[in-house]
């Protein structure tokens, strides 16, 4: 417990764990928040969403350096009968990772569209066991993918930004991680008022809350659907582009950001936005100081220990409510 | 389920067949006609290729260079090598089972070891179980060599060795500059792996021979790509020397958390700092990290048929394309067959018992370090070697025997 001593020792630290902790624990939102979603609309838990996280990183990664990128020309191109192809090589020139952003995007909702009328749409009206087996699935062929298109290193998109200082050096903030939270709110914002006022963002909800009823309406249900998990799968790509920046990123770290994801979605609940951003933070913040007070081996530990005392606590407060089934 | 007796008939004829595969396998197959068959399981697929393929070009380099010289002359004559490679999709399951293949059925006598760890320890119990000397150059975990094998010989330092030096560093200037070695505060961050335990067994045997104090101690989880916990730590507890293994992901976790946070501890030692590819990511940020390797280029080691350390250098890259710079892996891996000559050539025999004992009194001088080993079976006579970053390159700096340039300290951060 030395540990603790130093925090009350020296109560900026606080400062820097509380700061570390909500930065790194808005993105954390950001994909618990695209999982509650597909969880909540169409009732498909998806177990690949820290691979879809991942595959955010790596749309930054790739953009960061310096990539040769080889093109085929045939010869004679559109006059002349096809003979010979030409190669030529050209060096995609190194761009800052964070312009991942937009292209994650566009890139994982395109993605996310494609997965579900491959994959989803067939297992969406099945039980929840047929889901979580097809989404556990595409987890491992993603990753499998990954290795083999990157290799099995870790990787970084370098951001090259500044650290800033407070309290004379004690505590650091690192430029990304404020330009990343920064994001994150506004994307965050964005998603909210698209879900509050845009005609899809309307059907989404009315979907969610009584399939039947929206297609009776003259909603396009299984659009609906398409819709929803590529806007998921583009909310994690963006999750992945800051993770890239803050972290580092390996074709099998996706497994600790689905689990990440879950604790939050179940611990805050479906259809509960602000349970979803304040167990988010909450999380992020926990496993700072975790980390400090018992050391990194029990980081993650302490998360799912936080998770069961939510669900016991939980589960106290519904016996007063609960009926009795037979 | 039943099955027709033409179905088990055909079983049992086959299992018949199998019985008389095996018995009947030739005694001395692994030597034919002029040459010398080494075998070896390696990783050419799988997490583990890329070095799995340096391992192999180091084998197959020895193996060219040894045959143009005249090959391994044995009771008179002259024999040429060659290895019998099996890819082992870096599974330890399949190593042992191929390694057993390359034993039973290819009757394969001299082997070679896999990459690493990992896959040494599941087919050290097969070679060892047919009494099959094996010469391993990518192994390094401790446990290997507490197991009692007989058979098992490797050419490279062992994992405990990777950052003990850095704390007998972190000793000696301590001394130099009037304070006592036990006044170091020592911080460690391991990944809580068979490999990284290792490692940090070493440091904490070699701290407390000093009687340093350990003011932290982290086991960073497996997939944890976050370190500021610890660090912030570091920050209030003001370590003397900082000492972080975890693999790449470790090293690359490490120096981006590092910069980041300004971490200005006067000495920071980490492994893996050139797999992470620290220097190229994060810059001058990681100017006096101190990187423990096994093997470097600017070395003075030197034997007859590399020539030195740095021809060694030259003449890989000549020869493999798309290399830059030779990793180590690949320096051990010829080193190995290098041993393997040295005792044909003192044993004048192909008898598997002669040849262990010849292995066993090795003491020979490579471009890759002098080779010694111990009871146990690991290389007792070449000392893990560490490097400094300074200015952007990697300049040896201890041990002081070898070293080329003194070691920058305290580490010099830019912008402090």
């Amino acid at each position: 417990m030395s540990n603790l001593s130093l925090l009350a020792q020296a109560p900026v630290l606080n400062i820097q764990l509380l700061l570390d902790g909500l930065f790194i624990g808005a993105i954390f939102v950001l994909a618990a928040y695209g999982l509650a979603l597909v969880w909540g609309v169409m009732n498909v838990k998806n177990l690949a969403q820290g691979d879809f996280v991942i595959m955010g990183g790596y749309i930054a990664y790739v953009l960061s350096i310096d990539l040769p990128v080889w093109i085929g020309i045939p010869e004679g191109f559109l006059w002349l009968p096809i003979s010979e192809i030409t190669f030529f090589q050209f060096i995609k020139p190194a761009i800052h990772p964070i312009f991942g952003l937009p292209v994650a995007i566009v890139l994982m909702f395109g993605f996310g569209w494609w997965i579900y009328r491959v994959i989803v749409s067939r297992v969406v009206d099945r039980d929840m066991f047929t889901s979580l087996l097809a989404t556990f699935g595409l987890a491992i062929v993603l990753q499998q993918l990954l290795n083999l298109l990157f290799g099995p290193e870790v990787r970084v998109a370098e951001s090259g930004f500044d650290t800033r200082f407070l309290f004379e050096g004690l505590v650091t903030v690192a430029d990304i991680k404020l330009i990343s939270f920064i994001l994150t709110v506004i994307l965050a914002g964005i998603v909210v008022v698209f879900m509050k006022y845009s005609r899809m963002g309307q059907a989404i909800r009315a979907t969610a809350q009584d399939r039947r009823a929206a297609r009776v309406m003259g909603i396009d249900t299984d659009r609906v659907y398409a819709f929803t998990f590529a806007l998921n799968a583009a909310i994690c790509g963006a999750a992945g582009v800051l993770i890239s920046m803050i972290w580092v990123i390996q074709p099998y770290f996706g497994l600790a950001h689905s689990i990440r994801a879950f604790v939050i979605v179940t611990a805050a609940g479906l259809g509960n936005l602000p349970g979803v951003i304040a167990a988010g933070l909450g999380l992020g913040a926990t496993e700072q100081f975790g980390g400090f007070v018992f050391g990194a081996e029990y980081q993650q530990a302490l998360v799912v220990g936080m998770l069961i005392l939510v669900l016991v606590i939980r589960q106290l407060q519904q016996r007063r409510h609960r009926q009795a089934v037979i | 389920m039943k099955r027709s007796p033409q179905v088990s008939l055909a079983t049992a004829a086959a299992g018949v067949f199998a019985v008389g595969l095996a018995t009947a396998g030739p005694a001395d197959a692994k030597v034919e006609g002029d040459k010398i068959i080494l075998g070896s399981a390696i990783s050419f697929t799988g997490k583990y290729s890329t070095n799995g393929i340096h391992a192999s070009n180091g084998y197959n380099l020895a193996v060219d260079m040894i045959n143009k010289a005249g090959g391994v002359k044995v009771g008179g004559k002259s024999y040429k090598l060659e290895v019998e490679y099996y890819d082992d999709e870096s599974t330890p399951a399949r190593g042992a089972q191929l390694a057993e293949r390359l034993i039973k059925q290819d009757s394969v006598k001299f082997m070679l070891g896999p990459y690493s760890s990992g896959l040494t320890k599941a087919v050290a119990p097969v070679t060892e179980k047919y009494k099959i000397p094996m010469v391993e150059a990518e192994g390094a975990s401790r446990s290997l060599f507490t197991q009692g094998y007989r058979y098992l010989f490797a050419v490279l330092s062992t994992s405990e060795q990777y950052l003990a030096s850095s704390i007998d560093l972190a000793a000696e200037i301590a001394k130099k500059n009037g304070r006592k070695p036990s006044d170091v505060k020592l911080a460690m961050a391991f990944e809580n792996d068979p490999f990284s335990l290792d490692v940090r067994a070493g440091v904490v045997d070699d701290a407390k021979k000093y009687g340093m104090q350990i003011v932290i101690d982290d086991k960073l989880p497996r997939d944890l790509s976050d370190m500021s916990a610890t660090l912030t730590k570091v920050k209030a507890v003001k370590p003397d020397i900082l000492v972080v293994s975890g693999h790449s992901k470790g090293a690359a976790t490490a120096a981006r958390q590092i910069k980041e946070m300004r971490i200005d501890v006067p000495m920071i030692a980490m492994t893996h700092c050139e797999s992470a590819k620290v220097i190229k990511n994060f810059g001058a940020a990681t100017n006096g990290f101190l990187c423990p390797t096994q093997w470097a280029e600017t070395l003075s080691y030197s034997d007859d048929l590399f020539g030195s350390a740095a021809d060694y250098d030259k003449l890989f890259k000549a020869t493999f394309d798309g290399y830059k710079n030779v990793p180590y892996q690949a320096a051990q891996a010829s080193a190995a067959v290098m041993v393997w000559k040295d005792a044909f050539e003192r044993a004048q025999s192909f008898d598997t018992e002669k040849l262990r004992q010849a292995l066993a009194e090795t003491n020979m001088s490579t471009f890759y370090g002098n080779i010694k080993f111990s009871e146990a079976g690991n290389n007792i006579a070449k000392p893990m070697v560490l490097r400094q970053i300074q200015d952007g390159k990697l300049n040896v700096v201890a041990p002081s025997k070898w070293a080329s340039h003194p070691v920058e300290f305290p580490r010099k951060v830019p912008g402090s």
